[in-house]
């Protein structure tokens, strides 16, 4: 009985469509995700090109604002987050010594909830205007009254979709971590990583909720005329500030937590050296993670809530440079003495830390709320944000692509066109936004589409956009890097940098189908470095060789997410079509719940070391 | 590891947690049911902020409020969470009739108490305290109406639940769902009697 079952396995498109495998929901996290980064950057730079000189008419202002909410939007919810989900989903199995997540399905269903609320977003561009009332979408300008087409609704329901995925993704994560790692691999001997992973999955938990009520409640006041923020009947706008930023705020260390793991990470390898203070690294990331629910009012000391509210919440905010100061210091000792190698994934590493330092000076600085009335709303924000999250959160990310390339896809990235890629975008970031902090103190407002001649702002964003186009040719020369990679030989060692101290480098590159043809035992904090120092091959076996129970592929979450899209389109445009939409979705999780998968075993013979096709 | 690996006929004392996917699946479910007291918890700060705002000339909650018609419902919500328990015991001593016989009554129950929640709805809107008259009727219908979903749901995966074991009987895969939907039926009845006393009891006295 226990081996009867045969399961049809699909290729080609079928397969992505219908796979349940970590490592590939990872790959097409990453292509989804890439795909609006990219999206996001055109946007970004479109922006910059409007604003290179005074008074230019490149876009038109309304033009302008749905490049700046879309650029926003995108770059948060449909870049960063999946780009993230995508090291998350290839990784953190592979360095806890897991076969699979928890929940394959699940992880699938995640997946294609944020990629449909990311078409459904960009749909907007074809159906009349974008959302264009800032990423934030702040009402009463949000409100119909301000916002009379659907452009706000795309936003509201397409968030509400991916929301979807990110929520169910973070359960995932928090039980795979918790339920399913190897024997031995205590909570204290999990990777920096994993442990940042695990944090993030938690903050997602309960932060998204919240966004969910907030995306709700201004899609009622939209689409059924009901009362939350209209003030004429009742409704408080305030409220609505509050609701997104008790998201918001956490969200943005959902978004740099696994960066900082990311870096951890990199730097310990390349450094040859034991992560210095590995404990208070993980104390740290809690603190951040705690303290990151207690600070939200830090985005509307403006609003007035007065002078009590606004110094505990500065306060507040100030504490959370602590944990992240420990964690500066303890990158900088695991370095210390270290024999460093700088490698494309290291450099980008190591430039992270003075970035990230330098986004946190003014983070203090914005935390002060008297001081924040003068840059509220200028380009000093927009410079500090940009520091944290391009500057923190996508240099992590391209650290973490070049070190984990291998593991991912078998081939190792070109380590001169990918230190190419950091040069130019390292140069390119500094030149467009260090210039910003002083074009936010001379006065320049964020969110408007030009500025007047003979402010002194002009060669300063002059400067600004030259550097956004060099980070543009920086991203190019990553995409060359993936391709002039791709036609390599597929011929990555288990542990291409020699030098892996994780799990996940004890496996072949790419990862096979099952991961682990025997659970490891893990002996200690970096599994296979405690295992190379003392002198052994490999990880010791956990579990004898024995068939290895898979989860069937499903087409279920393919088209669980294509009805969550119908829906989202039917409630703006024709309500049977929502009804459709549900039906569909609904219908999905009752066949899901009616028709048990038993999945299938891979038999002991069939083991053999070839990875996941890429 | 695999879900069915029990001997037949013998099936372990919590069946729910017997495979790692029954336990993955109840941990998760219990983080799934984290996030949503965060989504409650929202939509009640949002009532809260907004419950005084019922503009001129709309019933206030003083008016509309008939406690004991709430009182009703509540009495049969509590039951229902009762009666789930008892199915959920009967699942433990693997008596497979007695929990059938007791999630049916759940579920009954739970559409009883959606029947009230309709006539009362019905019977506000008549009064003129329609979803969009205010700021505390959209808040209102729009917290109440998220946990009327909730039961809505729960009625509709239960049912298919019990028809589940009918075909399949109870075992080690059947087990936990039936846990599952256990927990989710108590968290439904945890965040009504939040809302009997914020919304209901609150709304009369204040």
């Amino acid at each position: 009985m226990a081996h009867g079952h045969t399961v049809k396995r699909y290729s080609g498109l079928m397969d992505w469509l219908t796979t349940v495998d970590h490592k590939k929901i990872g790959i097409l996290y990453l292509i989804a995700g890439g795909f609006f980064f990219l999206l996001g950057g055109l946007e970004a730079i479109l922006i910059r090109l409007q604003l290179w000189k005074p008074l230019n008419d490149f876009v038109s202002p309304d033009t302008y604002n749905e490049l700046l909410t879309m650029h926003g939007t995108t770059m948060i919810f449909l870049a960063a987050m999946p780009l993230l989900f995508a090291l998350m989903n290839a990784i953190v199995p592979l360095q806890i010594g897991a076969r699979d997540v928890a929940f394959p399905f699940v992880n699938a269903l995640g997946f294609w909830t944020f990629f449909f609320g990311g078409v459904l977003l960009n749909v907007s561009w074809f159906t009349g205007g974008a959302p264009d009332a800032g990423w934030t979408s702040y009402v009463p300008l949000a409100s119909t009254t301000y916002s009379q087409n659907h452009g706000v609704d795309y936003y509201v329901l397409g968030l509400q979709i991916s929301g979807i995925g990110s929520l169910i993704g973070g359960i995932n994560f928090l039980v795979t971590i918790i339920n399913m790692r190897a024997p031995g691999m205590s909570f204290m001997r999990m990777p920096m990583f994993t442990w940042t992973a695990f944090i993030t999955s938690a903050l997602i938990l309960f932060a998204f909720p919240a966004l969910t009520v907030g995306l709700a409640a201004l899609m009622f006041d939209r689409l059924f005329s009901a009362n939350f923020f209209e003030v004429a009947n009742g409704g408080n706008v305030v409220l609505w500030e509050h609701i997104f930023w008790i998201f918001g705020h956490p969200e943005v260390y959902i978004l740099i937590l696994p960066a900082f793991g990311i870096i951890s990470e990199v730097i310990s390898t390349f450094a040859r050296k034991r992560l210095f203070g590995y404990s208070s690294m993980v104390f740290a990331t809690m603190l951040i993670g705690f303290l990151g629910f207690m600070v939200w009012a830090h985005h509307m000391f403006t609003t007035g809530l007065g002078p009590i509210a606004n110094s505990l919440f500065s306060i507040a905010t100030m504490l959370i440079a602590v944990p992240t100061g420990i964690k500066i210091f303890n990158w900088l000792f695991t370095m210390w003495g270290g024999s460093i190698r700088f490698t494309a994934a290291n450099l980008f590493a190591v430039g992270f830390v003075p970035t990230f330092v330098m986004g946190g000076v003014t983070g203090v600085m914005l935390a002060a709320a008297p001081a924040d009335f003068q840059y509220h709303d200028s380009y000093f924000v927009v410079a500090h944000f940009h520091y944290v999250i391009v500057g923190g959160l996508v240099m992590g990310i391209f650290a973490g692509l070049h070190y984990w390339w291998p593991k991912m896809f078998g081939r190792i990235l070109n380590e001169g066109l990918g230190k190419l890629t950091f040069w130019t975008f390292f140069i390119g970031f500094h030149l467009t936004f260090f210039v910003q902090h002083f074009l936010g103190l001379l006065g320049m407002q964020r969110r408007i589409y030009t500025y007047q001649d003979g402010l002194d702002f002009n060669l300063m964003n002059l400067i600004s956009t030259v550097g956004a186009i060099l980070m543009g040719i920086g991203t190019i020369v990553f995409l060359v890097n993936v391709v002039v990679t791709w036609a390599k030989p597929k011929n990555a060692a288990n542990d291409p940098w020699e030098d892996g101290r994780t799990l996940e480098w004890s496996i072949p590159s790419p990862a096979p189908e099952y991961n682990f043809v025997q659970t490891p035992l893990v002996r200690g904090y970096d599994a296979l470095w405690k295992e190379k120092m003392d002198g052994n091959k490999g990880m010791t076996p956990a579990e004898p060789i024995g068939p290895i129970h898979m989860p069937s592929p499903s087409i279920l979450p393919f088209v669980m997410s294509l009805g969550l899209f119908v829906t989202g389109l039917g409630l703006m445009y024709n309500f049977v079509f929502a009804g459709i939409g549900l039906l569909i979705t609904f219908g999905c999780m009752f066949l899901r719940s009616v028709f048990d998968d038993h999945g299938f075993h891979i038999e002991p013979e069939e083991l053999q070391d070839k990875g996941v096709k890429a | 590891m695999s879900a069915h690996t029990h001997v037949d006929g013998q099936l372990p004392h919590e069946p729910e947690k017997a495979t790692l996917e029954g336990r993955n699946k109840v941990l998760g479910f219990w983080l799934f049911l984290g996030g949503e007291t965060v989504l409650f918890g929202t939509l009640f700060a949002a009532f809260l902020a907004l419950r005084n705002q019922v503009g001129d000339g709309n019933p206030t909650s003083q008016e509309l409020f008939d406690l004991g018609l709430v009182g009703l419902a509540t009495f049969i919500l509590l039951t229902s969470s009762l009666t789930s328990v008892f199915s959920i015991q009967a699942m433990h001593k693997n008596q497979v009739k007695p929990m059938l016989i007791w999630l049916a009554v759940t579920v009954l129950l739970g559409a009883s108490f959606l029947g009230l929640e309709i006539y009362e709805f019905f019977h506000y809107v008549h009064m003129g305290h329609g979803y969009t008259t205010s700021a505390f009727s959209s808040s209102f219908y729009t917290l109440v109406g998220f946990h009327g979903a909730h039961v809505a749901f729960g009625v509709t995966w239960i049912t298919i639940l019990i028809f589940q074991v009918l075909k399949k009987g109870l075992n080690t895969v059947t087990a936990p769902k039936l846990y599952v939907a256990g927990m989710y039926w108590h968290f439904i009845d945890v965040v009504w009697v939040f809302i009997f006393t914020v919304v209901y009891l609150m709304g009369k006295v204040a």
